[in-house]
């Protein structure tokens, strides 16, 4: 066992980098949820945009574009969602596991002559001399773009939840749609929002994974983080802020267990392997046991009538 | 003549299979009070959806001070000055009072001063109301006071009320009262939608009755009698009920010192409840609700468990036997929950009938359904209670609430019981509706049914009682003949259960 072969600088960074796709996808469900639909879509969603991230990023040679066309993909599968649920008025649950079901398979369709590629690099946000502090340059300034946006998305719809008229109409149709509908809002178009909202982010997270995280194309590569995801959102108790303490956690302990395999630690391996998942759930049920609860309306799809 | 504030001429609107209102004409004037009075189905609902723009006229006109007015969602209604408070609110239980206020307005202001104006207005009014609590927490009065204080912040012209006091304690009904006749005064124009004719007596200065969807008559409410204005809404004749019950005393249902827990965080307990009720016999609970009536009916029909000895059916013991066998042997329970307990809001009308039905009609034969029975039964109840529905296959959740009121009643008499539990037999249901009920139940107690109604409605339970007793804080009192009591002596009963005990000793 070798302790000293980890840096803790590095190991930091490394954890928050490997929280940044389960932070988007699951602050994107927790705006669809706050909103009172429950997609259960969320891996399927983060595949197409992984895929769609990789191969644009491949051919265009540019992470920037590659991104923007992961959260186009993720939103444009999520509008297939949105169809189904709020035009034909389908059951939420059962259209959300074919559209995972569904995600898994166009992605491997369209990734089939990509596997084995090596997409371009993308770079660090360049922040100049904060890069260079000490310690906290590294932790805090070394990282690429997208941590910095995962970060300002859930900043984002925490103030707007909280304080704008947006986010109290989102969330009064989440609580309760037939009032919000008879109070005259289109309950429908801002299901549909949230929903295509949610489908970019879970598309980003995706990318992430295929353009930085791996980097590369395999079938099936985001592996249950969308799970992750959705679980998280529960367990943070709807809220913005609890949902990043949990992905930072979960992502944090699964980049400390593979540091702690790495340096041949003597705990069996699957007990490191369940680790990030049952401490994540500790910390947040613990949390969640004040009085909070889910969205009034969440799951039951809306039919206007009279 | 002064023009009116709101006009309608010849109003149609046709839903497949049912025309909701044909060419319904009327004026409200400002300032003016003016009742809209009809049974369940009347068209009431539809109509002042009309008004507030969520339900567009298939034809006719309304005008608003003279102008044409054709809202095309309530945005536009409010911007007009319409405001509608609803009869189930239209509330967001986990947001604060002033959240939910925000939500009904146009261009609300910062939530600082929205609070101020909120406070403002609900001492300006009379209603005590605090912006920062959560909706969710509050009682059934100040939800409504919320929905009250959401329509007067926009100033509006015409308050639209659909049957505001179903929900509220007889103080709380006062206190509405004050309030809209200083709106009143203010000249705001309300349009109010009740079942309860007394109320509209004291308050409307004008009543325009619907039947059928039709404009059939208007009436000043001052000089009118309820028992006019329910046979303008019928079309016919009002029965009053009349009993032919006698005691027999056998006694077929007692209770002896019933304590139990309400399973709900914030129920009532009930304490040391012992009556006993007599085949034939009709025993009248009364008080407001939420001092243990939920419990108490869960308790007689076996919801709730309760020590051995407690509750006794014709001298056996019914601790441990569960409602499915209780309606074996004949006791039966309606409970005041219509969408959820009574019934089952998304299954069917068949299938409603066939889960209390079973045992007694024999719906089902070893662990086998008879569907072509349960159907019978369910066409049986809507015949003879007059339920208004296509057929036997809609679902529970589909009748408006009288209608459902009448099916889950008429379900559990159609079963002729040995001893019936009902609580709030006409809670929501029109004057002709409630008549027929009550005859019902009246003529099952001549029929030898033991029957112990549980009701909020004190007119009714002196109407149909012989004896009668209040239940306050999960305490009963000593039952009393119900013939020679009035309402002082009731009143003191409601005010304190146990406190008439020691004045009678």
């Amino acid at each position: 066992m070798d302790l000293s072969a980890i840096n803790p600088i590095l190991l930091i960074a490394a954890m928050i980098a490997a929280s940044t796709p389960i932070l988007l996808a699951a602050i994107g469900e927790l705006v669809v949820e706050r909103a009172g639909v429950l997609n259960l879509g969320v891996e399927g969603m983060m595949i197409t945009g992984a895929v769609c991230g990789f191969i644009i990023t491949v051919n265009t040679g540019s992470p920037t574009v590659g991104f923007i066309a992961a959260a186009v993909g993720g939103a444009v599968l999520s509008l297939l969602f949105a169809f189904l649920t709020q035009v034909a008025l389908a059951n939420q649950v059962a259209s959300g596991l074919a559209l995972t079901l569904f995600g898994l398979g166009l992605s491997a369709l369209m990734g089939q002559s990509y596997v084995g590629i090596k997409p371009p690099r993308t770079e660090a946000t360049p922040l100049g001399p904060l890069a260079d502090i000490p310690v906290i340059g590294p932790i805090v300034f070394g990282h690429d773009m997208i941590v910095y946006l995962g970060l300002a998305i859930v900043a984002a719809t925490w103030a707007t939840l909280k304080f704008t008229r947006v986010g109290l109409v989102l969330r009064a149709v989440g609580e309760n749609h037939d009032a919000a509908h008879a109070l005259g809002y289109k309950v429908k178009r801002i299901r549909t929002a949230a929903i295509f909202f949610g489908g970019a982010c879970a598309g980003l997270g995706g990318a992430y994974i295929s353009l930085i995280r791996v980097p590369q194309w395999t079938e099936g590569m985001t592996a249950g983080v969308g799970w992750i995801a959705l679980a998280l959102v529960v367990f943070a108790s709807w809220k913005p802020w609890r949902v990043l303490l949990g992905a930072y956690l979960f992502g944090g302990i699964t980049q400390l267990q593979l540091n702690l395999q790495g340096a041949g630690v003597a705990i069996p391996v699957e007990y490191l392997a369940m680790s990030p998942y049952i401490v994540t759930i500790i910390v947040l049920v613990i949390l969640s046991s004040d009085k909070s609860r889910a969205p009034g309306s969440l799951g039951r799809t809306f039919h206007a009538s009279g | 003549m002064t023009t009116p504030l709101l006009s309608l001429s010849g109003l149609t609107k046709a839903y497949p299979g049912v025309v909701a209102n044909d060419t319904v004409s009327f004026e409200i004037g400002v300032g003016e009070i003016h009742a809209l009075l009809g049974e369940n189905g009347a068209g009431k609902s539809t109509l002042v959806k009309m008004i507030y723009g969520l339900v567009k006229p298939d034809s006719g006109l309304m005008k608003m001070h003279g102008d044409d007015f054709a809202p095309v969602d309530p945005r536009a209604a409010r911007a007009a000055g319409v405001g509608m408070v609803f009869q189930h609110f239209s509330l967001f239980d986990a947001l604060s009072v002033a959240e939910n206020i925000a939500l009904g307005m146009e261009a609300p202001p910062p939530m600082a001063t929205l609070a101020s104006r909120i406070s403002e207005v609900s001492e300006n009014y009379g209603l005590p109301l605090s912006p920062d609590r959560t909706v969710g927490d509050l009682s059934a009065g100040e939800r409504q006071r919320v929905e009250i204080i959401r329509c007067l912040l926009q100033d509006p012209k015409l308050l639209i009320m659909d049957e505001p006091t179903s929900v509220l304690t007889p103080q709380e009904v006062d206190i509405l009262f004050e309030t809209l006749r200083k709106l009143k005064a203010e000249g705001t124009a309300i349009l109010y939608i009740s079942h309860k004719l007394e109320e509209i007596r004291a308050l409307c200065d004008a009543a325009t009755i619907l039947r059928g969807g039709k404009n059939v008559g208007t009436c000043v409410p001052r000089d009118t009698s309820a028992r006019e204005m329910a046979e303008l809404m019928v079309g016919s004749t009002l029965a009053t009920p009349k009993g032919a019950a006698h005691a027999t005393g056998d006694v077929m249902l007692s209770v002896t010192g019933l304590s139990a827990a309400s399973p709900s965080a914030f129920g009532m307990a009930l304490k040391d409840i012992s009556f006993e009720v007599q085949a034939g016999e009709v025993l009248g609970i009364g008080g407001v609700a939420g001092n243990g009536q939920d419990e108490l009916l869960g308790v007689l029909s076996g919801e709730l468990p309760c020590i051995p000895g407690m509750v006794q059916f014709q001298g056996r013991d019914l601790s441990g036997i569960g409602p499915e066998e209780r309606r074996g042997l004949g006791v039966l329970a309606a409970p005041e929950e219509r969408l959820g307990h009574a019934a089952a809001p998304d299954m069917s009308l068949t299938e409603n009938a066939m889960l209390t039905g079973m045992a007694r009609e024999k719906l089902s034969k070893g662990g086998m359904l008879n569907w072509a029975r349960a159907r019978d039964f369910a066409e049986r109840i809507i015949a003879d209670f007059d339920v208004r529905t296509p057929g036997p296959h809609n679902a529970a959740r589909s009748l408006s609430g009288g209608n459902l009121q009448k099916f889950v009643i008429g379900r559990e008499v159609l079963q002729r019981p040995e001893v019936l539990v009902v609580n709030q037999p006409t809670w929501g249901v029109d004057a002709a509706a409630a008549a027929s009920i009550r005859q019902a139940l009246l003529d099952l107690a001549a029929g030898g049914t033991a029957l112990v109604i549980i009701s909020q409605d004190l007119d009714e339970l002196m109407e149909i009682s012989d004896r009668f007793a209040a239940l306050n804080e999960g305490r009963l009192s000593a039952p009393v003949p119900t013939a020679g009591l009035d309402v002082e002596q009731i009143g003191l009963m409601l005010g304190g259960a146990h406190g008439m005990e020691v004045a009678h000793v």
